[in-house]
């Protein structure tokens, strides 16, 4: 599905990642874990195609089934998005004015439009909206008022995830969805996450704390320490970084033990 | 991806403006220059009583003795008054029975600006008068709203037969002596509409105005003249166009309003002159005036404008809040891009007790351009209870464009509020690749964010009106951001 390959991307000169590789075949759950500022939101936003971000080397590859595989640094972020990548946001912002169901129908349009659909009708799409907005329990009212405008933390977050419940891509990347979360918001975000698991969606779950993957639980877990993968397992990793912290990875990757 | 920004940039910057054509009419032009002759001429013209040659001469003298405004945060060379032939006339029989006369290039050329009188007639129900260059070539339902009592016509037209109203309130709301524009446009105005709603009626449908400069070397100053009689409703539609031009054509329009007790008048305009090259050549000169006054207890004057065209725009709706209780407001999107200069704004005078204004101003600049809000929100001694807010906001889309607010408040009573509010933001990058990342284009980003920050304005607009001017931002701001 998704094939990184020696990523080395640097923003205003300085070099964040460093020779990155990560292989997420379809309908995985990877997880994604190390401390503050290793490098996991510049991960997802170069994934995303953002321009600040310059790749100085390396490959990711986008494929699917029957399908010749796509160089994903070729595509505009827009192009990206119409390809299957969603990234829910650490930080969403708010766009005053706009309303949430105009922009998701936009958007929605859009995607329709690469995959040679027509537009929803105005029925159908508000069915759409009821269904998935179900999934996140998200107010109707939230759907109605401008993206994002005075949500709080946890409806932004939710928010996200209905718009990727409504965008269906296939490969969601979600960057600290759980921070600022309380306990019962991190359910719904989680259960909504689960219900849109399949066989052909892959997850990149950006995560400080394990407590998020007692919900969601992943196939594989990743440690990205400075720039780079420096160790990857099953579930039971993402316990011993739980109690254990990172000390020991930082040591393990002293530069003189290198 | 920095560079496909750029290739957008040049790609639309390079874009014509839409409405740069064109009509190839016979025009009946007068001589350039201005003086007495000519004024006697273009009266002559109009047959016009002797009263109204004796008021546009003295407009002349006073405007002969005045100096163009030098107080605006504008730069241009002062346009040779004398290069400028003020009338001109397309030519055809004077009077036309039905819309079926209209000379044929005319009615395409209202069809390419999408007013089809037809259409209009059929599908909205909104009355319209068309004033090319200087004169008024069409007015629709006019019957129709006569049943009413409702006067809806040519300026001309109305000076001819109804002369006791608009000898009563010409010159009331603006007189000769306001400014250098104003008694410009008092000397030399050949057209406009006037508009009269009886006591009690509330007029059914929009009346709307499409004014459009069409021959060379021309200006167009054009007087309108709306009074809502007491207890009467109207709501007046204004919309601009002119050909592309390399020259830059002056319009200097006069607008008085006047609202009797309990009426109220609301006023949209969406104006969307040439505004020139990219590089700044040629364009529209917009120095207009334009007044209301509530003159009547709890009266109401509104004034929406979005304003995306001209190379210079000049322009701050007013409202005298005569009558206690009376209410002013003034909602207005000025988009400049490229080398574009606006200095708009409004002027809330508050005379009456009790008396409220509100103040929505969103500036957007992009490319060169300079962007500027000037407001004066004045509470005079016995306004006792008055109440005024404002919010000015601007938006940037560059680093190389600028936007300036100038909001001037005098207040002499001390039982009023007033509140003034402002801000100054950058298009966000973040709300551009937020939209990207959900498989917007950057153009279809633009035009949200732009649509969802100008919403206020917008939302006071009429339907359709509303339609039109959300494209037409979306227009003006393509490829903008940088
Ligand atoms: N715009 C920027 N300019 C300069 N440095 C940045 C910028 N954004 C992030 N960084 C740096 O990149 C590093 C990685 O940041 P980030 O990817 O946000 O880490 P994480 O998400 O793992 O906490 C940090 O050292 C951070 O300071
Ligand atoms: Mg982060």
């Amino acid at each position: 599905m998704l094939s990184i390959k020696n990523l080395h991307a640097s923003i205003e000169g300085k070099e964040i990642l460093r020779g990155l590789s990560l292989e997420i075949g379809p309908g995985e759950v990877h997880a994604i874990m190390g401390p503050n500022g290793s490098g996991k939101s510049t991960l997802a936003s170069v994934l995303a195609g953002r321009e600040d971000y310059e790749v100085t080397d390396g490959t990711i590859t986008l494929s699917k089934e029957g399908e010749a595989p796509i160089d994903l640094l070729s595509l505009a972020p827009e192009e990206r998005s119409r390809e299957g990548l969603f990234l829910a946001f650490q930080y969403p912002v708010e766009i005053p004015g706009v309303s949430n169901l105009n922009f998701l129908k936009a958007a929605l349009a859009e995607q329709r439009k690469h995959r040679g659909l027509d537009p929803l009708t105005a029925r159908e799409f508000l069915n759409l909206v009821n269904e998935k907005s179900r999934l996140v329990e998200l107010d109707g009212q939230l759907a109605n008022r401008a993206v994002n405008e005075g949500f709080s933390g946890g409806e932004k977050k939710r928010n996200e995830i209905f718009q990727m419940a409504m965008l269906e891509p296939r490969l969601a990347i979600l960057d600290e969805t759980d921070s600022g979360l309380d306990i019962d918001a991190l359910r719904i975000v989680a259960s909504g996450v689960n219900a849109l698991r399949s066989k052909d969606r892959s997850f990149v779950v950006i995560t400080h704390y394990q407590r998020l993957l007692e919900y969601i639980v992943p196939d594989f877990v990743h440690v990205l320490y400075k720039g780079r993968i420096v160790k990857s397992g099953g579930r039971e990793l993402a316990l011993e970084l739980e109690a254990k912290g990172y000390d020991w990875i930082r040591e393990e990757n002293q530069p003189a033990s290198v | 991806m920095a560079f496909d920004k750029n290739n957008i940039l040049e790609e639309v910057t390079g874009k014509e403006y839409a409405f740069g054509f064109t009509t190839p009419i016979d025009t009946d032009k007068a001589p350039p220059g201005l003086n007495e002759d000519i004024i006697r001429l273009i009266s002559a013209k109009k047959e016009e009583p002797a009263w109204l040659l004796e008021w546009r001469l003295e407009a002349l003298r006073i405007w002969q003795n005045m100096q163009a405004p030098a107080w605006a945060h504008l730069q241009y060379r002062e346009p040779d008054f004398q290069a400028i032939s003020y009338y001109a006339a397309p030519k055809q029989k004077p009077a036309l029975n039905s819309l079926d006369e209209l000379d044929p290039e005319l009615r395409r050329t209202m069809d390419k600006l999408g007013i089809s009188l037809d259409e209009q007639k059929r599908l909205h129900g909104r009355a319209v008068d068309f004033v090319m260059d200087s004169v008024s070539v069409a007015t629709s339902f006019k019957a129709k709203l006569a049943e009413l009592g409702i006067i809806f016509c040519s300026m001309s037209e109305a000076i001819r037969e109804h002369p006791a109203l608009v000898r009563k309130y010409l010159g009331t709301v603006v007189p000769r002596t306001d400014n250098f524009y104003a008694a410009l446009n008092s000397a030399v105005f050949t057209d406009g509409s006037f508009c009269y709603i009886p006591k009690g009626v509330k007029c059914p449908m929009e009346l709307s105005t499409y004014f459009r400069i069409n021959a060379g070397g021309t200006g167009q100053f054009e007087r309108t003249l709306v009074v809502a009689d007491e207890g009467s409703y109207v709501s007046y539609l204004e919309g601009c166009t002119a050909p592309q031009r390399d020259e830059n054509q002056l319009h200097a329009a006069v607008v008085e309003l006047v609202a009797l007790d309990e009426a109220e008048i609301k006023y949209s305009t969406v104006q969307n002159w040439y505004p020139g090259d990219k590089d700044g050549k040629g364009g529209v000169f917009n120095f207009v005036t334009k007044r209301g006054l509530c003159a009547g207890y709890k009266s109401k004057i509104s004034w929406t404008q979005v304003e995306t065209g001209s190379a210079i725009t000049w322009k701050y709706p007013s409202c005298i809040l005569k009558g206690d209780y009376s209410t002013g407001e003034f909602y207005s999107v000025a988009v400049t891009n490229h080398m574009q200069q606006a200095d708009t704004g409004t002027k809330m005078i508050h005379l009456g007790k009790h008396t409220t204004s509100t103040i929505i101003s969103k500036g957007i600049s992009s490319g060169r351009s300079q962007n500027s809000y000037r407001g004066l929100v004045q509470i005079n001694r016995n306004a006792a209870h008055a109440r005024n807010f404002s919010q000015c906001d601007s938006l940037l889309m560059t680093d190389r464009c600028g936007a300036h607010t100038f909001p001037y408040i005098e207040v002499k009573n001390t039982t009023s509020k007033v509140e003034h509010e402002a801000t100054t933001s950058k298009i966000g990058e973040d709300q551009i690749f937020y939209c990207l990342q959900r498989g917007l284009d950057e153009e279809q980003a633009i035009s949200l964010i732009v649509n969802g920050y100008a919403k206020e304005v917008l939302n006071k607009l009429p339907m359709e009106f509303a339609v039109e001017a959300q494209k037409l931002l979306a227009i003006s701001l393509e490829g903008s951001v940088g």
